[in-house]
């Protein structure tokens, strides 16, 4: 059985569809990408798999239960956890104070203590800042902040929502690398990036959505080599590539 | 320097009591960036249920003054909490998806409805709180003849703002309710049912208004279904003035206003009571537009 599931999911904002009929599946150890341009609803499909958007029609299924009746914090206990676009950290709170709210639905502190440890071990930078108010950190401390405080709820499943918005490309570079250290400690990843290149790399499995449609489904591989795909989000290199 | 010390612990008790109400205007508009303009009414309906509960229970000729006027206080505060959450549930859930502009109207209302509800149960008149319930003496300090009620309404309304510092900063469900207000979608991503922060602020912001019309009641020994207009207003002050959803900023804002009142009206007239407190409010925001501790973190891009 896959880890997540979604079937024929359509999603209206007001009365416009934006979503229309889209099929996904995530197996367990995965990491998946979701590339598109803006607008294309990669952003609006997440938000319905954490339970932010309730879908108009259509099945969501994480492991055995359906989820797309269900409210966000539900989702987040059953082990969704999301990093939103723009990060969304609390800026007013301490890191520290951001890592805990992670940690909002476990009550294990046994467990909890243990998760805050691989997190600090993960961005050693957010462990000398803990006692700093998060909006001061730097753009990529905030999306290290932002993953960490992801992790705290133990995930089975990590979504990210363009992670290297904004970003250094050194930086990007450092934050893919450990989202492959927490894929290889057993979380599932999806990813929704618009750097299509960087994304790719890391990922085994691909869609490309295009106005709320997916329109290409392959391997992480097939996709780079797709010539379509390297047109439209790889930046068409590859055409330059074959002239030359 | 006797009448400076009159007035400034006047001013204090005061300034506690507008802090109280603050405290629910501030917290509502933090998670729902809604003004409740009905929070005044909360106000009111706690200090005519305390008239009712003081003559019907008459607890203070059973367990003593203090314990008695404790009860009593509990016991506002849990109906007046229960009034709050039915407010939410009736006037401001319907509307959570709508503008809001519409939630704002429906404050109004809610606020029109209480307070005409007051009247027909209890009278357009002024109603006398039985003025035996609290010993009428004054307590000697440091050479200072204070009345005790003074003293009593000050140690409970701090004692209070204490307790809600703790709940808000150290328990789960009071970080919750300071990430909803900073974020709320950001808040739902964590896992926090926001609909029970919202029922929190719901019952909480009620209760210490609630309790704070009581205190009025005590503390002047009358009380009027129109009441809730002058001390909202005055607290909804309190509360921009120290920098609207800020917690601490809402009691210092009262606490501020009440002094400044109080002074004012001793030393420069006391018709001009209302317009001292309003130009202090002017010329903050002049200053510092966001209150005094409404600092925003600039969010780095």
């Amino acid at each position: 059985m896959p880890l997540l599931q979604v079937n024929d999911l359509h999603v209206k904002y007001g009365n416009v569809e934006v979503i229309h009929g889209i099929d996904l599946t995530v197996r367990e150890g995965e990491i998946v990408s979701i590339l598109g341009a803006n607008g294309a609803g990669k952003s609006t499909t997440l938000l319905a798999i954490s339970g932010i958007v309730r879908p108009f029609k259509g099945e969501i299924r994480f492991r055995d239960v359906f989820i797309h009746k269900l409210p966000a914090h539900r989702t987040v206990e059953l082990g969704i956890a999301q990093v939103p676009e723009g990060r969304r950290i609390f800026g007013t709170l301490t890191v520290q104070e951001n890592v805990n709210l992670g940690a909002y639905v476990r009550r294990d502190a046994a467990e909890t203590r243990k998760t805050e440890q691989w997190i600090y071990d993960l961005f050693p930078v957010l462990a000398e800042r803990r006692h700093q108010l998060a909006g001061t950190l730097s753009g990529g401390e905030q999306q290290m902040l932002a993953i960490g405080r992801a992790l705290m709820s133990q995930p089975r499943i990590l979504l990210l929502d363009e992670p290297s918005l904004g970003l250094a490309p050194l930086l990007v570079r450092a934050i893919f690398q450990t989202l492959k250290e927490i894929n290889a400690s057993g979380v599932t990843i999806v990813l929704v990036e618009q750097n299509a290149r960087a994304a790719l790399k890391l990922a085994h499995r691909g869609y490309v959505m295009e106005l709320g449609r997916i329109v290409i489904e392959d391997s992480a591989e097939a996709l780079m080599a797709n010539a379509e795909v390297e047109a439209a989000y790889l930046g068409g290199s590859g055409m330059e590539e074959k002239q030359g | 320097m006797e009448q400076f010390f009159q007035q400034l612990t006047n001013g204090l008790a005061v300034g506690s009591i507008y802090a109280l109400i603050a405290l629910g205007y501030t917290m509502v508009y933090g998670v729902l960036k809604l003004i409740n303009f009905a929070h005044s009414d909360m106000f009111t309906l706690g200090a005519y249920l305390g008239l009712t509960l003081l003559t019907s229970l008459a607890l203070t000729d059973h367990i003593g003054p203090l314990w008695g006027t404790v009860v009593l206080a509990l016991m506002v505060m849990g109906l007046v909490a229960m009034v709050g959450a039915l407010l939410d549930r009736v006037a401001y859930r319907p509307l959570r998806e709508s503008p809001r502009l519409s939630a704002v109207v429906s404050a109004l209302g809610a606020s029109i409805f209480l307070q005409n509800t007051v009247m027909l149960i209890y009278g357009a008149r002024y109603r006398v709180y039985p003025h035996d319930i609290l010993p009428r003496v004054a307590l000697d300090v440091f050479g200072l003849q204070i009345p005790l009620v003074r003293i009593l309404i000050l140690c409970a309304s701090l004692t209070m703002m204490a307790m809600l510092y703790i709940f808000i900063q150290r328990t789960r469900i009071g970080t919750a309710i300071r990430a909803a207000a900073i974020d709320q979608g950001a808040a739902r991503l964590m896992g926090i049912d926001v609909n029970r922060v919202i029922l929190m602020v719901f019952l909480v912001g009620p209760a210490l208004g609630g309790a704070a019309g009581l205190m009025v009641g005590l503390y002047y020994g009358q009380i009027n279904f129109t009441m809730g207009w002058g001390y909202g207003l005055k607290a909804f002050t309190a509360a921009i003035l120290g920098g609207i959803g800020n917690i601490p900023g809402a009691m210092l804002g009262g606490v501020l206003l009440g002094v400044v009142e109080s002074l004012g009206a001793a030393y420069l007239s006391f018709a001009w009571k209302d317009a001292i407190a309003f130009c202090v409010l002017i010329l903050i925001l002049i200053v510092r537009p966001t209150g005094l501790l409404g600092e925003r973190v600039a969010e780095k891009v």
